[in-house]
């Protein structure tokens, strides 16, 4: 059975080693697909919809057409079709420069015939509300109605019960680098996109299907990605716009989405909003549940949210429905349906725990069945002082207050048997590592230059990696599902473990030993029975000659699992004057199976975890009834964490197993909830809906004064 | 944006010139550019001519001395936080320069521009929403979306300024140079801002061809504590929920003489004649500046959604009081 040994035999895996990109990122030496400029480079614009439902009755080119740089003008909507969401496209230009391109989708003229709107759930549930969905009855979907065990007889043991709401409003992705592509034809039979995309070979399934061509004569390359977080798998419109333009042309096409934009139609986090009623018996088992929820994903479905989360209830109801609003669809974004809710869960677990007179660390001892969580807690606890926090809830003295909360979290992450690589080693020692896996920011890079160079005896700077790019062949799966690097280790492990296999059995005659018996060491191959008997990594390459040995690898289940526990605590200072929350620290206990670099492990929770802050205290997406518009579509107004926000974080690599998992989107989930029931152990005064911004914090204080 | 014409600017008399011979809008002046930009950008000004005003000599600096400040209209926002004087006879000055924004926009953003930027509100700065303030029907606020809009002195447009300096230097006393075709005047910088009720499409009383040249503070008084508190979503950058300009004249605990004036929370910085007065000649306690607090916003009007504006600048309030007397 294929293993990673003992952490006592592993030289490098495990162990913290800085990225390989991190040097020419930070230097500015890294190209991103936004960095990408080609000879002869167009740039390509979206006019899109400013009003959120309407009818198209007119479409006029000739202005944008007759601008003097404009190469070439394509409508992206029909006359007799309906905009349905603010930002939706309508056509698109190429020109010689950005700004001729900014001027011109202005002269396109759109005449379009504005229809009734709604853009919030109320609207959109309210009686009389007008249809946006020809396919729905009403606004909302038909309830996913699921039911297990009795909660009749369940609430007939219940000793307390609580019947409140928790509410989560849309969240978008915000990655830093808008979505958007660079697309050249090579001739009128090959396309080279370069995508900010995290899935290089869905983007080309895509693209060849669009342009109806061979897989083989569309490449797409991502060096680098300025995030995804969900949002980016496939060309979408702009990056089929692009290529398109880009035919048109007969030049290459850069088309990035403005920041407006991707707020807009670059996908969302559904917001969730769930009436609970729960109840736990007298020694603190949870013992019925009974929710009602909504949220939207926009004009699309898939507003669904976890619930119960985590804890175990034997008698449950839950109905959910979707809310259809004319506004941009939802995307998955880093966990989906957890982060909130986890939010929800964890805020009713300690408001149950209270009316039990319990601690709520206890009550979810008693009904969390995850044993890794189980020790989680008393990891956690221990470094944050769980024994510091207020056992009487806004006890603390003085205006600024201080509080601690709990909140946990689970996923998958186990990967999939989705990639090909290959490993060659070159007669002059330099090793290639080489699959079409992309590096959205998480490293994966680096985890393959780490496992090759434990397999091989070398260093990672010694690995020459090569991901980001459909030409070699070797397909790989997208990254997403926190799945990357657990697909991608075994496929990496195993063809390095064979290219090393290939290796020795040309040299174990220049050795005069069995190929059973040879090893690697530090750059070197040595024989096992006979120490003395050694040879340099470069000696024993050049014996290669013009043969160089290259390998491919399999998918292998026994190395990876999945299934994830995470549990984090936070530490909060809330300002009874002002409403301001700031979080001093955050523990983050984050079990991981193994961690094939713990400083990018490490680097995954830090990065989690100020996601899930930003959800937790600032973010929000602002859908104006009046106008049918996002009102803070940029920035200024969106709020994300910068570093004033950013606490101390502790981030624990709880690494309970030796088989890889992923651990990208875990971080960000139990964050919200810790800091929600740490904001309420500090004051006394829960905030039922994120983000917990100080006018809900000054509203909750003085709703509780009066 | 669309496109215009540049011009350097070579004299006070050449840039009046350039305005004189257009309305709002045609001729625009540029300096740190950190509020005017983006209006380009998002179609919200559409300039036929920007004057760079950065060529103008003479118009940077501060001048400290025993009759106190005068701070030339092109010095940035990061020389004013920074330097000695302000931070320790004027410190109210100091906090609120460092407040603004980031450092890169501290280091570009000047006095003029931040006493003369445009109103913050979604609405304003959406293209496609013609709200009363750009000539339209309506305060989208009064049944939109209202968190960060005004709780005092709305009626009928409901923005709120967004700068921290004039509040601080309200506060300071101090007064403003304004050049236009007819020279040169002077006038209290309280006086300069004015309430959408005289002037709902502007917020202050330049006129479209006068240009803001300098700022002069008095010299401080002894016994003076000055303080800015500004309270927001987020560390920076970010605007102000509410913000609190304090200059206190004091005796021990006792206060003799203050300046309250309040930031964010209305379409002018807003003077508190109210807070002054509940704190004046008292021994600041915390009763007295609770009432100090309470009377600040006794007259406020909160919108839907920013009732919490009301509390907070209350507390904000009572707490410039307190920390004067500490």
């Amino acid at each position: 059975m294929a293993s990673w040994g003992e952490a006592s035999e592993s030289r490098l895996i495990g162990k913290r080693i800085p990225r390989l990109s991190g040097k020419d990122k930070v230097t500015g030496k890294a190209k991103y697909t936004f960095d990408i400029n080609r000879p002869g480079l167009l740039y390509g614009r979206i006019l899109r919809s400013e009003i959120a439902h309407a009818d198209v009755v007119g479409l006029d080119l000739s202005d944008a057409e007759a601008l003097p740089g404009v190469k070439a003008v394509l409508p992206l909507i029909e006359v007799g079709k309906k905009i349905r969401y603010q930002g939706q496209e309508i056509a698109a230009v190429a020109a010689e420069t950005d700004d001729i391109a900014k001027d011109a989708i202005r002269l396109i003229r759109v005449d379009l015939e504005e229809l009734p709107y709604v853009v919030t759930e109320a609207d959109a549930m309210a009686e009389g509300a007008p249809q946006i969905r020809d396919d729905w009855e009403g606004n909302q979907s038909n309830p996913d109605v699921r039911e297990e065990g009795d909660i009749t007889a369940g609430f007939e043991q219940a000793a307390v019960e609580v019947e409140v709401t928790y509410h989560a409003p849309v969240q978008t992705h915000v990655c830093l680098e808008t979505h958007g592509n660079v697309a050249e034809w090579e001739d009128d039979q090959h396309l080279t996109v370069w995508a900010s995309t995290q899935a290089v070979f869905g983007t080309r399934r895509d693209l060849a299907g669009t342009f109806n061509l061979p897989a083989n004569q569309v490449r797409v390359i991502t060096e680098h990605m300025g995030g995804g977080f969900g949002s980016k798998f496939g060309p979408g419109v702009e990056g089929r716009t692009a290529a398109e333009l880009a035919r048109m042309t007969g030049r290459a096409v850069k088309l990035m989405l403005t920041r407006k934009a991707e707020h807009l139609v670059a996908g969302n986090r559904p917001s969730m909003t769930q009436h609970v009623r729960a109840g736990a018996t007298s020694d603190g088992r949870l013992i019925a549940y009974d929710m009602k929820g909504h949220g939207t994903g926009g004009i699309s479905s898939g507003a669904g949210f976890q619930a119960p989360y985590v804890y175990h209830v034997p008698n449950r109801r839950t109905e959910r429905v979707n809310i259809a609003v004319n506004a941009g669809n939802q995307r998955a974004m880093r966990a989906p349906g957890h982060p909130q809710g986890a939010f929800a869960m964890d805020s009713l677990m300690d408001e149950l725990a209270e009316k039990l007179g319990m601690n709520p660390l206890e009550f979810r001892r008693i009904n969390d069945p995850n044993e890794t969580r189980q020790a989680q807690y008393t990891l956690g606890a221990q470094e944050i002082g769980w024994h510091r926090r207020n056992s009487v809830p806004g006890s603390g003295s003085g205006v600024k207050k201080r509080g601690m909360g709990v909140g946990s979290g689970l996923w998958g992450g186990g990967g999939g048997n989705n990639t090909q690589a290959r490993v060659t080693i070159n007669s002059d020692g330099s090793v290639e590592a080489v699959t079409g896996t992309q590096d959205i920011g998480t490293g994966v890079r680096t985890a393959i230059a780490i496992i090759v160079a434990e397999e091989l005896g070398l260093n990672p700077t010694d690995i020459g990696v090569k991901v980001g790019d459909s030409e070699p062949g070797l397909p790989s799966g997208g990254s997403g599902g926190s799945q990357t690097t657990a697909s991608v280790a075994p496929v990496i492990k195993t063809a390095a473990a064979a290219a090393k296999q290939k290796l020795f059995e040309r040299i174990a005659p220049q050795l005069e030993a069995p190929v059973e018996d040879l090893r690697v060491g530090n750059h070197t191959i040595y024989v096992v029975s006979d120490r003395t008997k050694t040879i340099k990594w470069q000696v024993a390459t050049g014996l290669l000659g013009m043969e160089s040995i290259s390998e491919g690898g399999h998918w292998d289940e026994d190395l990876r699992q999945g299934g994830v526990a995470g549990t984090q605590f936070a530490e909060v200072e809330v300002d009874t004057e002002t409403g301001a929350v700031r979080v001093i620290k955050i523990v983050a206990v984050q079990d991981c199976g193994l961690a094939i670099n713990r400083l990018t492990t490490e680097s995954q929770i830090n990065g989690g975890v100020i996601m899930g802050l930003g959800q937790a205290l600032l973010e929000e997406r602002f859908m104006d009834p009046l106008t049918g518009r996002m009102l803070n579509a940029n920035l200024e107004d969106y709020k994300v964490p910068g570093t004033f926000e950013i606490p101390e974080i502790k981030s624990v690599v709880f690494d309970t197993h030796r088989k890889v998992t992923g651990v990208g989107e875990p971080p960000c989930i139990p964050t919200p909830g810790a800091i929600a029931n740490a904001v309420y152990n500090a004051i006394g005064v829960r905030v039922r809906e994120l983000p917990i911004t100080p006018d809900k914090v000054l509203n909750a204080l003085a709703e509780k004064k009066a | 944006m669309e496109k215009f014409s540049y011009v350097n600017a070579t004299s006070l008399e050449q840039v009046t010139e350039l305005l004189s011979d257009s309305g709002w809008g045609e001729v625009m002046l540029i300096a740190g550019g950190t509020d005017l930009l983006a209006e380009l950008k998002e179609y919200v000004a559409a300039p036929k001519t920007l004057v760079n005003l950065k060529t103008l000599p003479g118009m940077e600096g501060i001048e400290a001395d025993a009759s106190g400040l005068k701070i030339g209209a092109l010095t940035t926002v990061a020389d004013i936080a920074k330097h000695p004087t302000i931070q320790h006879h004027y410190t109210v000055l100091a906090q609120a320069a460092v407040s603004v924004a980031t450092p890169q926009i501290r280091n570009v953003g000047t006095l003029g521009g931040n006493l003369c930027q445009r109103p913050r509100c979604w609405y304003y700065r959406d293209e496609s929403t013609n709200c009363l303030k750009k000539g339209g029907d309506i305060c989208y606020a009064v049944d939109g979306l209202s968190k960060y809009h005004a709780i005092l002195g709305g009626d009928p447009v409901y923005i709120v300024h967004p700068s921290d300096l004039a509040p601080a230097l309200i506060a300071l006393g101090a007064s403003v140079t304004i050049v236009g075709p007819e020279g040169e005047k002077t006038m209290s910088l309280e006086e300069f801002f004015t309430l959408p009720a005289a002037n709902p499409y502007r917020e202050n009383v330049l006129q479209p061809n006068e240009i803001v040249v300098s700022v002069q503070v008095p010299p401080a008084k002894p016994n003076t504590k000055s303080l800015y508190l500004k309270a927001r979503e987020k560390g920076a950058p970010d605007f102000a929920l509410a913000s609190v300009a304090g200059v206190f004249e004091m005796d021990g605990k006792t206060c003799k003489a203050a300046n309250i004036v309040l930031g964010g929370v209305a379409p002018a910085p807003w003077r508190s004649k109210e807070a002054e007065t509940a704190l004046t000649g008292k021994m600041i306690n915390e009763m007295v500046s609770k009432q100090a607090g309470a009377d600040a916003v006794k007259d406020a009007q909160p919108l839907n959604d920013n009732a919490y504006k009301v509390t907070l600048t209350q507390n904000l309030v009572s707490r410039a009081a307190m920390m004067a007397a500490s």
